[in-house]
């Protein structure tokens, strides 16, 4: 049996707006292990954004226990959180997040500079094999605005790696990459789940969802659906077949 | 925290804004430069006020006739007679903090050779006055005990006297006629060149004062006392004892007013200073104000950087930079765009400074504490104008900054 990696009871999140209470997420239980690939699924409203800011130790739950990594994060002040997202998280966003003007290396050196522990040498060589893992050796000194979209993609991703995390969260992370370069990401990261890294990846896309080893599945603040991916898609090979115009 | 590399991210940051980060310099840059100049001009021409009075002589004491009353009518200073030649012989006698003290009588008039002549100031004086007045002989020689003691008809002659009555040709041995009298030059004084209001000093004729006196003024009374302190500290005690040695000689009752004044050569100085001291202060608070519009400036872009960097803030936080580390940050590129700016100013300033006194002659000097003092306040600056934008950025909530538009 694997380790839990993340654990999840009766997590509630109430928003206050004026006078109105939403309650975003009403009593949510979840337990994720490692090696997984979990797609967290929903319309917009469902929760499943509330639930990725909370897993991403961004926002407290109103009440409920939230164990990231045997830690529990209900006791942890600010900076405490900070310091465990440094550590034990990675963050791949669907507007990828880069700094402009900024190579590629430095893009994925950039968490390694909140952790004082790590030495500018070890940075560097961290920094470098997270790039090499996606593929973008030779792309190393690039600006974002000298990469498509994939590679930016690719650098975030990159960056979620560099500092070994337990879990990656990624929001949408095709959101914004058309159909081949979608799959070539869910290519990278099923990939990088077969290595081993535990992946939680929200979408709204069904066909997207379908890349993972489970699917969860939100609304109003419940979670309605869960369940493992039976023909799980593969992005190599569906890559093969996509038709060639689309190269074009 | 780590400060290191709070530094290094700022200065990245910087990096990535290169034209940015100019122009916000901009600002400080030239308050610095002001500041550094206004301040070396005004240093400057005090410091020019006080070496022309001090080649006067800083410890100069004059004492000249006051008012004085004849049966109740008071009289004007200029034609007092109450000075005598016995008041020297009485301060030399009670003043020990005056080192040497010479009588000075004056006539005005042409002086005239063969037929050259030229309007100038004859000077009776003793052999000590040379000293008291920082005067040098250039050439030949200065006047005998004796010489005075007969009213010798000899004289000395500064050199605007001799360039405009001899030329090139040496005055020495020569005579020069002063009211119609002859005398025999026996010196010419040492270059001196303009005081500090711009008297020609060298335009003039020493004499023994017994010459001036009896021969070209037929008077036995004296215009006026020129003493020097022993050294510069002692100038308030000579000038208490001149004026009780000078009140006991013109027997004046106790609470009667003075018949006569005494001033010194460093009461000059001080009020000269004084007056460019107020000027330095004024250049300086006008320049002042630039650097200060500078730190706006400062403050203004940080506050439109961390609002335009919200997501670049976001990404941070989430992350695992802590506010703290957000707050370091910005405060940082702040310090260093005030910090550098200030010493690109200063090596302007200091070079500004330079040209003008080298192209334009104008006296300036540059002290270290304007330039630590700018410094300084720089960097004050960028902690001051810093603060409020840092602390913006650092009190973020990651979720919004990440989703920020």
């Amino acid at each position: 049996m694997s380790k839990t990696i993340i654990q999840v009871n009766q997590l509630r999140k109430d928003f206050y707006v004026g006078e109105i209470t939403v309650h975003a997420l009403r009593g949510v239980n979840l337990e994720i292990r490692e090696g997984e690939f979990v797609a967290i699924m929903g319309t917009s409203g469902s929760g499943k954004s509330t639930m990725l800011n909370i897993l991403g130790c961004l926002d407290k739950p109103t009440s409920g226990s939230y164990f990231l990594d045997g830690i529990s994060m209900g006791e942890l002040s600010k900076n405490e959180l900070a310091a465990l997202r440094n550590i034990k998280l990675g963050f791949v966003f669907q507007s990828y997040n880069l700094l402009s003007r900024t190579t590629a290396l430095e893009n994925v050196e950039l968490p390694l500079f909140y952790n004082s522990k790590i030495k500018s040498k070890e940075r560097r060589e961290r920094a470098e094999a997270a790039l090499e893992a996606v593929g973008l050796t030779d792309r190393m000194h690039h600006m974002p605005n000298q990469l498509s979209g994939g590679q930016q993609q690719r650098v975030a991703i990159a960056r979620s790696l560099v500092n070994d995390p337990v879990v990656i969260l990624a929001d949408e992370a095709t959101g914004n990459l058309d159909t081949r370069t979608s799959f070539e990401i869910m290519a990278l990261l099923q990939d990088l789940n077969q290595k081993g890294k535990t992946i939680v990846f929200v979408t709204h896309e069904a066909d997207i969802a379908k890349f993972m080893t489970r699917q969860v599945v939100f609304r109003d603040g419940h979670i309605i659906r869960e369940e493992l991916v039976t023909n799980r898609n593969n992005a190599v090979e569906l890559l093969k077949n996509l038709p060639l115009e689309e190269l074009v | 925290m780590n400060y290191i590399n709070s530094m290094k991210i700022a200065l990245n940051a910087l990096k990535r804004n290169k034209f940015r980060s100019f122009l916000t310099m901009l600002g400080i840059i030239i308050g610095v430069a002001s500041v550094i100049v206004m301040l070396a001009i005004g240093q400057g021409s005090k410091k020019s006020i006080q070496d022309q009075m001090a080649s006067m002589g800083t410890n100069l004491i004059f004492a000249m006739p006051g008012s004085e009353q004849k049966g109740g009518v008071r009289m004007g200073s200029s034609d007092a007679q109450n000075m005598k030649l016995s008041d020297i012989d009485a301060i030399e006698k009670d003043c020990p903090a005056i080192s040497d003290v010479s009588p000075e009588v004056r006539a005005s008039g042409q002086a005239v050779n063969g037929n050259q002549n030229w309007p100038t100031t004859i000077y009776g004086v003793n052999n000590k006055y040379f000293s008291i007045r920082k005067y040098t002989i250039g050439t030949g020689r200065s006047f005998s005990e004796n010489e005075i003691q007969t009213y010798a008809k000899v004289c000395l002659v500064g050199q605007t006297v001799v360039e405009n009555l001899f030329g090139k040709n040496d005055p020495i041995g020569q005579s020069v006629r002063f009211k119609n009298i002859p005398l025999l030059i026996i010196g010419v004084l040492g270059e001196k060149g303009e005081n500090g209001m711009g008297q020609d000093q060298d335009d003039l004729v020493i004499a023994p004062y017994t010459t001036v006196q009896k021969r070209i003024l037929a008077i036995t009374h004296i215009q006026s006392i020129a003493a020097s302190a022993v050294s510069e500290s002692q100038n308030n005690a000579a000038i208490t004892q001149i004026t009780r040695s000078l009140r006991n000689s013109h027997k004046i009752k106790e609470g009667a007013e003075d018949d006569f004044r005494v001033r010194s050569q460093s009461e000059m100085v001080q009020t000269f200073s004084s007056i460019s001291d107020i000027m330095t202060v004024l250049l300086g608070a006008i320049s002042g104000i630039s650097l200060l519009v500078g730190g706006i400036g400062i403050m203004n872009i940080m506050y439109v950087s961390v609002t335009e960097r919200t997501r670049e803030i976001g990404l941070r936080l989430s992350v695992g930079g802590r506010g703290n580390d957000i707050l370091l940050q910005f405060l940082i590129e702040s310090i260093l765009l005030s910090v550098f700016g200030g010493v690109i100013g200063i090596s302007l300033g200091i070079l500004a400074t330079q040209l003008m006194s080298s192209v334009m002659n104008w006296p300036v000097v540059i002290t270290t504490i304007s330039v630590v003092m700018a410094f300084l306040v720089c960097s004050a600056i960028g902690i001051f104008f810093g603060w409020y934008p840092a602390r913006k950025a650092a009190s973020l909530n990651p979720i919004d900054a990440l989703r920020y538009e």
